[in-house]
């Protein structure tokens, strides 16, 4: 409806008292686009590697997930199985391309089936592109190796992340996105920020995990691994 | 929705009777303020970032043709498209017109206030297409046919008893017998039954939080999870958002993001931020072919430049209402339309014209709550004293007659009417008065003070105070 854009933006520009902004004005608001600045940054999230970790573990447990630190990435079935064992909750995971090459069912009795999720996959198993110490947030992208359906669909998400992975602040992830920006611009179809389990309090103010998204969030720290 | 707003005074009364209301506003009042103080007081920069918001929001505005302009193009670069609506009724055109190219016969939605303001679901039912609100605290009041009570919590003004009701009534699929006395119970049983529905929805809508034109990114918060499968299970993601949600960059995004969730509900942060760019990628493995946003204005753009202009930097956290006495005491169904508190005091009239909703700017007592706690720092109290400037010039006024007066009047006179109802009105006038000692002239009720000083009540009814009064004291 071309005559309606064309309506609201006279009547922005008449109700700013000014024609489309000036070139030099223009000019200025495009390095502002171009360029983007951070604005005020939490000084608890300015911190150095050691420190970050702490952070991130320690804030991802107040909103309610669970975090498992391994060494090395051959160590990260059996953290899953002895999780899953734990909480009473079936063997059988829907795994992210993108981790599928871990070594699920050589010595577990897991077994992993990759791909997008349905709706009766009980456990879903991703990976991260960055964790953000500042909220204990995960920060997740859409691909082909990271459908975003598991990351919703299976009641239980498990995170395998790599320690060096977890940054300071939601900033940083943008800068990293920026830097690695290719023809489709900085981002994917979806970046999902991740801050423990889904929850609702809409009946009576009672607090309870596990809306619509996944009851339980579990994220395996792994600490050997750069990448 | 139709309107009730010009009979406030007739909703305050029965909301003020309504002790089912009275408790669930007293739990809202006991929780939010206080899990928005704590997180506050774990972040030393809140008042910087409150500032830097502020900023953003200010820059948006200044600059709003610039930056919607570069949204548009960022979404139809990356394959979505962008729709424009001057009002509510070219938005549902949109609308429809894309679930109906789409083939849709169902519609899952996640909460969004736009959808409320343009009532969408009403449209989209007359035509034949089944909308499905997902959100908990939407669908609930979806198949109770009522309007939001919070900007955030939307039932928040019903019982678990109440709810419980309603699900036996429209969930004949499960036994008659079934026990859903616990929240719990409740939250499962929407949950499978929503489970379908998302699976088998042709179209997901969505609001926006925000809008980033550096990226052309759509931004949804919850905490459910729930937009995330409207969104990413059917073929089409139709986004509707008001077109002053535009931020310009993805660190504006960030910042605001900081102020939002502690604002709201007092989370660090909300368990879901989504920034959705565009339909699925080539090689995707799930995600919508189709990607629209219906951009409305339905006379925002009209506030710029006036001295309403601030309010446009509203990003919807619903702090004003949890501090709001009057919200308080009356929850948001009172306010006759979609917004409510302060912030619907001052918008609704906008929206729905000053002629019917003449009366909301009397409904607050100045008392600066509110403008205390926006994290985007709008003068509330201020905007509200323009609309009663407004309608005293436009003579809209007619003085006593007017129902905000006359429920101040109502209360005022009638300060042992229900216990659970004055506790909190006692305490609105306690407040008002605090600053004086006495009411030289109650806002609401100048006619009636106008001869006399009206004493403030001490803030607490005189049952509570002698409730509380120590042991062994007459
Ligand atoms: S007016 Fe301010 S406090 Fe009220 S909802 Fe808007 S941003 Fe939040």
């Amino acid at each position: 409806m071309s005559e309606a854009r064309a309506h609201i933006f006279a009547t922005i520009r008449r109700a700013l008292g000014r024609q489309a902004p000036s070139a030099e004005q223009a000019a200025a608001l495009h390095r502002r686009l171009d360029a983007p600045e951070p604005n005020v940054i939490p000084a608890r999230a300015q911190i150095d590697a050691p420190a970050r970790i702490g952070l991130f573990i320690a804030e991802a447990e107040r909103a309610d997930a669970t975090v498992a630190r391994v060494a090395t990435v051959d160590d990260v079935p059996r953290a899953v199985a002895d999780y899953l064992a734990a909480n009473n909750l079936p063997s059988v995971l829907k795994v992210a391309p993108a981790v599928a090459d871990i070594p699920w069912s050589e010595r577990t009795a897991l077994s992993a089936v990759a791909g997008v999720a349905g709706g009766g996959d009980p456990v879903g198993v991703t990976g991260a592109f960055a964790g953000v110490a500042e909220t204990g947030t995960l920060v997740l992208l859409s691909g082909p190796d990271s459908p975003t359906t598991l990351n919703f669909l299976p009641d239980t998400h498990i995170v395998v992340l790599a320690a060096a992975r977890i940054v300071g602040t939601y900033e940083d992830t943008w800068r990293s996105l920026r830097a690695a920006a290719g023809g489709d611009g900085p981002l994917p179809r979806t970046v999902n920020w991740i801050t423990g389990p889904s929850r609702t309090a809409d009946i009576e103010q009672t607090l309870l995990l596990g809306a619509h998204g996944p009851r339980r969030l579990h994220i395996v720290l792994v600490d050997g691994d750069d990448g | 929705m139709e309107a009730t707003t010009r009979n406030f005074e007739r909703n305050a009364r029965k909301a003020l009777a309504d002790t089912k209301l009275q408790e669930a506003l007293a739990r809202l009042s006991h929780g939010f303020p206080a899990k928005r103080r704590q997180a506050i007081a774990r972040l030393p920069e809140f008042e910087a970032l409150r500032d830097a918001a502020r900023d953003i929001r200010n820059d948006v505005l200044e600059n709003l043709d610039f930056y919607l302009e570069r949204f548009e193009t960022r979404v139809g670069e990356r394959g979505g498209q962008v729709h424009w609506a001057r009002d509510a009724a070219e938005a549902r055109s949109l609308v429809l017109k894309i679930c109906q190219d789409a083939g849709a016969r169902t519609v899952t939605k996640s909460k969004s206030m736009i959808g409320e303001e343009i009532a969408i679901n009403e449209h989209l039912e007359a035509n034949g297409i089944t909308p499905v609100e997902t959100d908990l605290g939407e669908y609930i009041i979806q198949i109770r046919r009522e309007p939001p009570s919070h900007l955030i919590a939307p039932a928040i003004h019903l019982s678990k008893g109440q709810v419980a009701e309603s699900f036996k009534e429209k969930h004949g699929q499960f036994p008659k017998d079934r026990s859903l006395e616990e929240p719990r119970a409740l939250l499962d049983e929407a949950r499978t039954v929503l489970r379908e529905s998302f699976l088998e929805a042709d179209v997901g809508m969505t609001g926006a939080n925000m809008l980033v034109a550096e990226t052309g990114t759509v931004v949804v918060v919850t905490n459910e999870g729930n937009a995330d499968l409207t969104m990413s299970l059917p073929r089409v993601h139709i986004v509707i958002a008001s077109l002053e949600k535009v931020v310009p960059t993805l660190d504006d995004a960030a910042t605001l993001l900081r102020v939002l969730a502690r604002s709201a509900t007092g989370q660090e942060i909300s368990v879901y931020t989504t920034f959705s760019t565009g339909p699925r990628r080539p090689g995707d493995l799930d995600g919508p072919e189709a990607f629209h946003v219906v951009l409305l204005d339905n006379g925002r753009t009209t506030m710029l430049g006036s001295e309403l202009h601030e309010m446009l930097r509203c990003i919807r956290c619903g702090a004003c209402l949890n501090e709001c006495p009057i919200y308080r005491a009356v929850g948001g169904h009172a306010y006759g339309w979609v917004y409510s508190g302060p912030m619907g005091a001052v918008l609704t009239p906008v929206l729905i014209g000053i002629e019917h909703a003449g009366d909301l700017p009397n409904a607050s007592t100045l008392c600066g709550k509110c403008e205390d706690v926006c994290p985007v720092r709008i003068p509330l109290p201020r905007m509200l004293r323009h609309w009663r400037q407004r309608q005293f010039e436009g003579n809209q006024s007619s003085a006593a007659s007017r129902y905000g007066l006359k429920a101040w009047a109502f209360l005022a006179r009638r300060p042992a009417l229900y216990r659970l109802a004055v506790g909190p009105a006692v305490a609105v006038l306690g407040m008002l008065g605090r600053r004086r000692g006495r009411f030289r002239r109650l806002p609401l009720a100048g006619g009636w003070t106008a001869s006399r000083d009206l004493p403030a009540p001490a803030g607490r009814t005189f049952l509570a105070l002698w409730r509380k009064r120590p042991a062994g004291r007459p």
